[in-house]
């Protein structure tokens, strides 16, 4: 892969106007989403910005993946706006985000089990029409693992390799901007630490702008640039990942380690 | 012997229209969870469609044409308008309303055309070909039944695994919320998964109504085949479906062939083996759910 900065991708959004003089490629602006009278998200403000991890923190029920289903429309906001590149989103159909940039990789990995590894792939990339086989390869020879196992049944696949599959799909439909859910749920440590290895490399060539949904908080922030701690719907810290590291009080309060 | 090639013959004819009306019912229970009572009925009213047109002066195979793409027509319909508001939602709301939608079709048809039996007509002949001198069990219909339901399989199959359209069309029936999420637009799918599952239906009807009599309810023994048919194979799985079509064809013509009074315990005898398959495996035979649950 070739090795490139941030700094590249950053001008590259620029392309559909807006307010593309900022780099905050993904904005979410006091968003509040209810199930019924259960609110699980009370105005949550946070961005994403190009060529970084953002990493979303909190305990379960904390509102995590209301968010990343409410900014690509499988929940519609009671309040709030979702604006992707200087565009309004937030009505905005959820078949349409892949064409807009945003790719979200659901809860559980969303693979399709009973479609092969290929045929998962391809419908990732059905959207953008003919696709060249070249890009196949890419994520091919980006996870060696699910190459081996091309034709078979998705479903005979391990969680590693699922959250191989799901995000090599996801690449294919050439985001800018990546919702990830839990990729390290149910998986080895050595596995996480492959996968969030690979997500940095991405990010670093190729400026992705990365939404991390992450309870295993200690991992995520090693590897992001921006954590954001949620608790019970609300944002109670945005800081680097460096500094929610650092803080003891706040790690044990809300992260758990 | 001849008896014996001659039964199973007329079982594998039958099986292949029970094959087909079965598929119909699986096509649309995978991908919207929903068991469409009025399959029946749709196939029954494009079948009075080509016979009206016959009757009209136009070719059997103008008429054929015309009801597969108003069952076409008929499916995306039914499942834009009456089927949409329910879909996703309780299973006894869908189940009621194609209940009624089965019932009501029926019910136009005998006012749009009569309820009197009507002949209708076969393209080709029903008497056995003729080789060295005897004549064999095996006629022009027979094999116009088979070939085309065969043909019809195999366009689904390579619509199915060789096209984008039918990619999205699976990926949706196997997960609606992935699938839109990877932008796929999953209610078309659904819809041209409706229209693809009545032309496959009204298929069924208009070869179980070749060379016989059709009235409004002419298909209520088919409906009764196909889902025996469809549920011994599993209700899920493609295969299943034209594979316990032909089980059922089979027994049923052995029944009716070889045991006394066996033309009145065919419906008994289709009861019958639903249960012994149900009991042996309650999935079905096809039955994909340990795949499904991984």
């Amino acid at each position: 892969m070739a090795e490139a900065h941030g700094s590249t991708a950053v001008s590259a959004t620029g392309t559909t106007g807006g307010t593309a003089t900022t780099s905050r490629l993904l904005e979410v602006e006091n968003l509040s989403s209810a199930y019924g009278p259960v609110r699980a998200l009370d105005g949550v403000s946070l961005s994403a910005e190009a060529g970084k991890i953002t990493a979303v923190l909190g305990a379960n029920g904390a509102g995590k993946t209301t968010l990343l289903r409410t900014i690509s429309g499988l929940v519609r906001p009671v309040s709030g706006r979702v604006v992707l590149d200087g565009e309004d989103i937030t009505k905005a159909s959820v078949e349409s985000m892949v064409g807009r940039g945003m790719a979200h990789v659901p809860e559980g990995r969303g693979v399709i089990a009973e479609l092969t590894v290929d045929e998962n792939l391809r419908v990732g990339a059905l959207f953008r029409g003919k696709v060249g086989k070249d890009e196949f390869d890419r994520v091919y020879d980006l996870f060696p693992r699910i190459a081996e196992r091309k034709n078979n049944a998705a479903h005979t696949l391990s969680g590693g390799e699922r959250q191989m599959l799901v995000i090599g799909r996801a690449l294919l439909a050439k985001p800018r901007v990546l919702l990830l859910d839990e990729p390290s749920l149910g998986l080895a440590p050595r596995i996480v630490a492959q996968i969030f290895g690979l997500l940095r490399q991405l990010v670093d060539a190729e400026g992705l702008s990365v939404l991390l949904v992450e309870q295993n908080a200690r991992s995520a922030l090693s590897v992001a640039d921006v954590g954001v701690v949620l608790n019970l719907g609300r944002v109670v810290v945005t800081d680097s990942a460096r500094t929610l590291m650092g803080d003891e009080d706040l790690r044990h309060a809300y992260l758990g380690f | 012997m001849d008896y014996f090639v001659n039964v199973t013959l007329t079982g594998l004819t039958q099986g292949m229209i029970y094959s087909a009306f079965a598929l119909a019912l699986v096509l649309i229970w995978r991908s919207t969870r929903i068991v469409n009572f009025a399959q029946g009925s749709m196939a029954a009213a494009t079948t009075f469609i080509a016979l009206a047109l016959i009757q009209a002066g136009q070719s059997y195979w103008v008429a054929l044409i015309v009801a597969l793409l108003s069952g076409f027509l008929l499916g995306a319909v039914v499942e834009r308008v009456i089927i949409r508001p329910v879909e996703g939602g309780p299973e006894l709301n869908a189940v009621i309303v194609t209940l009624g939608l089965f019932v009501a079709i029926q019910a136009l048809i005998a006012i749009v055309f009569g309820s009197s039996f009507q002949s209708f007509p076969t393209p080709f002949g029903v008497r056995g070909f003729e080789v060295g001198g005897s004549t064999i069990p095996l006629t022009p219909t027979s094999l116009y039944v088979i070939g085309s339901v065969l043909i019809t399989m195999a366009l689904l199959v390579a619509l199915f695994r060789f096209t984008r359209i039918g990619l999205a069309m699976r990926a949706s029936a196997f997960s609606q919320e992935v699938a839109r999420l990877l932008g796929v637009k999953v209610g078309g799918m659904l819809t041209l998964g409706w229209g693809l599952a009545a032309v496959v239906g009204s298929l069924s009807g208009l070869l179980i109504a070749g060379g016989g009599f059709v009235y409004p309810a002419y298909m209520d023994s088919l409906i009764v085949f196909g889902f025996v048919a469809a549920i011994i194979g599993g209700l899920d799985s493609p295969v299943g479906a034209i594979v316990g079509g032909l089980i059922l064809g089979l027994a049923l013509s052995y029944v009716n062939g070889y045991v006394e009074r066996g033309s009145a315990l065919v419906s008994v005898a289709a009861l019958v083996i639903l249960i012994v398959v149900l009991l042996v495996r309650p999935g079905g035979l096809f039955s994909s759910t340990t795949a499904r649950r991984a």
